[in-house]
């Protein structure tokens, strides 16, 4: 009966409903944090294998320092905090079964992690069900919510509409859509097109990969014929490699037919190499080259602890943020207790390297700042334009009249 | 019209590196019998050799041609060593070399990770490979990516030996010949042993070549061979089991067919398209497209 419980817990999404609560007692018992002695466990949740890998580890490296520089400075409530790493494996499944590992094996007081969408969406009803937190660093496509996430990286408005409203402003009046074929940039994409059907833009149009997929070829010569003005990348993980290499084979630059990409990121560029990328544009709320002080210690921080060549980029930084945002509203909530902390988080601010975030407690995404950025030779971002000042996040695009039909 | 060549280009070209990755399947699966689950790990092995390669080669042009041959030898180093410690004794089992050969491709995806790291990994480009070249002019001019161009050179050289291997030397008549007729081949004083490895050998280093021009289309990674395996397995068992021409000609029309429909439609959609055609094949033509006549009773 117990190995048939076990078993069961490793089949995916279904077995995180009813029938593990055989193996651990009723959800409510098992979703206590064990915080007993003098240390809190906090869960890291990422693909340290596979093809998000490439992004992933970063974001983990990242939660880590910020949980050392928490634990330096005494810790929080006098507790220090105790990282238990699981590995996600690009596979959206075993995110599922890793968290609900984490919350009632080892009770974590709160859950750090995820990247892509799917993934989130794989573990949103386990950490609903178990009433435990997760802090999600990723942009996402926005139109959600959960009670037990908070999203600290960029909705829709804070990034995409940003971007879009670049692209108009640069005088691009038709684009491209590319995209992995999963749930971020579908949404997306359905976003990005009803802005363009309102704001006189055309989709000339709209191709997607799977996940993973390293075929290009046609998908370049797709968007070459089109003749778009520009391209709007949702791709994911490491098929940027792929789809970056085949567009400079097909002749296709910077210059002819610029790239914007959501999801590349410094550490990205390095891997995929400048010299596809140099030129192409990014929207993010932060880049290695954000001026602040904040930013700067951040910055030396992580280069000291994992080597100079190592860059910093947005969902790190989001992930970083996302570690002393839960500090501070434990703190204020004077407990660990998720229910408590997330009483607490309204208003809740942090010096972020980005620059000064805000929790927005009613929906729990934050305040950001959306930024335009151009990839350089040297494999750095160059911030190009700025919103210059942190956007209110509205996840389910509620102030754009064009959003209507959307969600 | 540019289009249509282009897109024509394109499926040659993805049928290149699908011929590339079946050629040596085509020796082990077609000509020994053995279902080969470990064949995508000895593409891997290719490609991470010339990942080792350019760190330690500074010319990106020179380690692409410098990983060729040692490539080649690593992956058939891997796919002898596969042969006499395991496959040997399941000659007469061949669904056994599926389970047995599938556990060896689980654990070469693990050493891969334990060595490499488990994030992908990316080669650099020689210059003269990262441009392409014109061939039409004009307003809408037809382009040709170098890269691909290489690949395409690369499948028809890797056909070249392979074919004439196997009709000009006589390691290639002993090999035809333990095809036709294992128990005559061994009667007639051949060591089939000897042949299986050597075949094993010149299959799993073809693999290895297909590792080195994969790393000119994506990145590298632990997992990189299981995404193509599949597909490489369609076109030998489309073309017919050991049929070179068979394996030669289907992968371009597999190549060709799917830009098409890829272009039309999606590419999932394309996928799925390509695969209802393939069972419909399948149907009217169990046996695939070419068949090797032999009088062996089995």
């Amino acid at each position: 009966m117990a190995g048939a419980a076990a078993l069961a817990a490793t089949v995916a999404l279904t077995a995180c409903g009813a029938k593990t609560d055989a193996a651990g007692g009723s959800s409510d018992q098992a979703a206590k944090a064990d915080t007993s002695g003098d240390t809190v466990k906090v869960g890291l949740l990422n693909s340290l294998s596979g093809t998000m890998a490439i992004s992933e580890v970063t974001v983990r490296d990242s939660v880590k320092l910020a949980i050392e520089e928490i634990n330096a400075s005494g810790g929080v409530l006098g507790k220090q905090i105790k990282p238990v790493s699981e590995d996600g494996a690009s596979d959206w499944p075993t995110f599922a079964e890793k968290a609900s590992k984490l919350i009632k094996e080892d009770r974590v007081a709160a859950t750090f992690g995820c990247w892509t969408s799917a993934s989130r969406k794989a573990v949103k009803p386990v950490f609903e069900k178990n009433k435990s937190l997760l802090f999600y660093p990723v942009q996402y496509e926005g139109l959600e919510e959960s009670p037990y996430i908070f999203y600290t990286g960029a909705t829709t408005n804070q990034q995409i509409v940003p971007a879009l409203d670049y692209l108009k402003s640069q005088g691009e009046k038709s684009i491209y859509l590319v995209g992995s074929d999963y749930v971020f940039p579908r949404t997306a994409n359905k976003i990005i097109k009803a802005y363009a059907k309102a704001n006189g833009m055309k989709v000339l149009g709209e191709d997607y990969a799977p996940l993973g997929s390293t075929e290009f070829s046609t998908i370049a010569n797709k968007v070459k014929a089109s003749k778009a003005d520009a391209v709007f990348n949702t791709l994911n993980g490491d098929s940027n490699v792929a789809f970056f290499k085949e567009y400079k084979s097909a002749g296709l630059t910077a210059k002819s037919m610029p790239v914007v990409s959501v999801s590349i990121a410094e550490e990205e560029v390095k891997s995929i190499g400048s010299q596809y990328l140099a030129g192409q544009l990014t929207a993010w709320n932060y880049y290695q080259t954000t001026p602040g002080a904040a930013n700067t210690a951040f910055v030396k921080a992580y280069k000291a602890k994992y080597g100079q060549d190592k860059p910093t980029s947005d969902p790190m930084e989001a992930a970083y943020t996302s570690v002393h945002l839960w500090k501070a509203m434990v703190e204020k909530a004077k407990s660990f207790d998720p229910e408590k902390v997330k009483a607490a988080s309204d208003g809740i601010t942090f010096d972020a390297p980005e620059g000064k975030v805000t929790v927005d407690g009613a929906s729990q995404h934050i305040h950001k700042t959306a930024r335009i950025g151009k990839i350089g030779t040297d494999g750095l971002i160059e911030q190009v334009w700025d919103s210059g000042k942190p956007i209110e996040p509205d996840p389910f695009l509620k102030g754009y009249d064009w959003a209507s039909g959307l969600s | 019209m540019t289009v249509i060549l282009g897109q024509t280009f394109t499926g040659i070209s993805i049928g290149a590196v699908l011929l590339l990755i079946a050629l040596g399947l085509s020796l082990t699966f077609g000509q020994m019998n053995v279902i080969n689950m470990a064949h995508g790990e000895f593409i891997m092995a290719g490609a991470y050799t010339t990942y080792v390669l350019q760190k330690s080669i500074s010319g990106a042009g020179l380690s692409l041609l410098v990983a060729l041959p040692v490539a080649f030898l690593v992956a058939g180093a891997l796919g002898a060593l596969l042969e006499w410690v395991l496959i040997r004794r399941l000659y007469l089992r061949p669904l056994d070399t599926l389970l047995v050969t599938w556990g060896v491709s689980l654990m070469l995806q693990q050493l891969a990770r334990d060595i490499f790291g488990a994030p992908n990994v990316q080669t650099r480009a020689p210059d003269w490979l990262t441009g392409n070249i014109t061939v039409l002019g004009g307003d809408d001019p037809l382009t040709f990516a170098n890269s691909r161009l290489f690949i395409l050179a690369l499948a028809i050289a890797a056909v070249a030996a392979l074919s004439l291997t196997l009709r000009l030397t006589s390691l290639g008549r002993r090999i035809r010949g333990v095809v036709q007729n294992r128990d005559l081949a061994e009667v007639s004083g051949i060591s089939t042993s000897r042949v299986d490895r050597t075949a094993f050998f010149l299959g799993s280093g073809l693999a290895g070549v297909a590792g080195v021009a994969l790393t000119l289309v994506g990145p590298i990674g632990p997992t990189m061979g299981t995404n193509i395996i599949i597909d490489a397995f369609l076109v030998i068992v489309v073309g017919g089991i050991g049929q070179l021409r068979g394996t030669v000609i289907v992968a371009f029309v597999l190549g060709v067919t799917q830009s098409v429909l890829e272009y039309s439609t999606t590419v999932s959609v394309a996928k799925v398209l390509v695969l209802v055609a393939i069972v419909a094949f399948l149907q009217w033509r169990p046996q695939g497209l070419y068949t090797l006549r032999t009088r062996s009773l089995v």
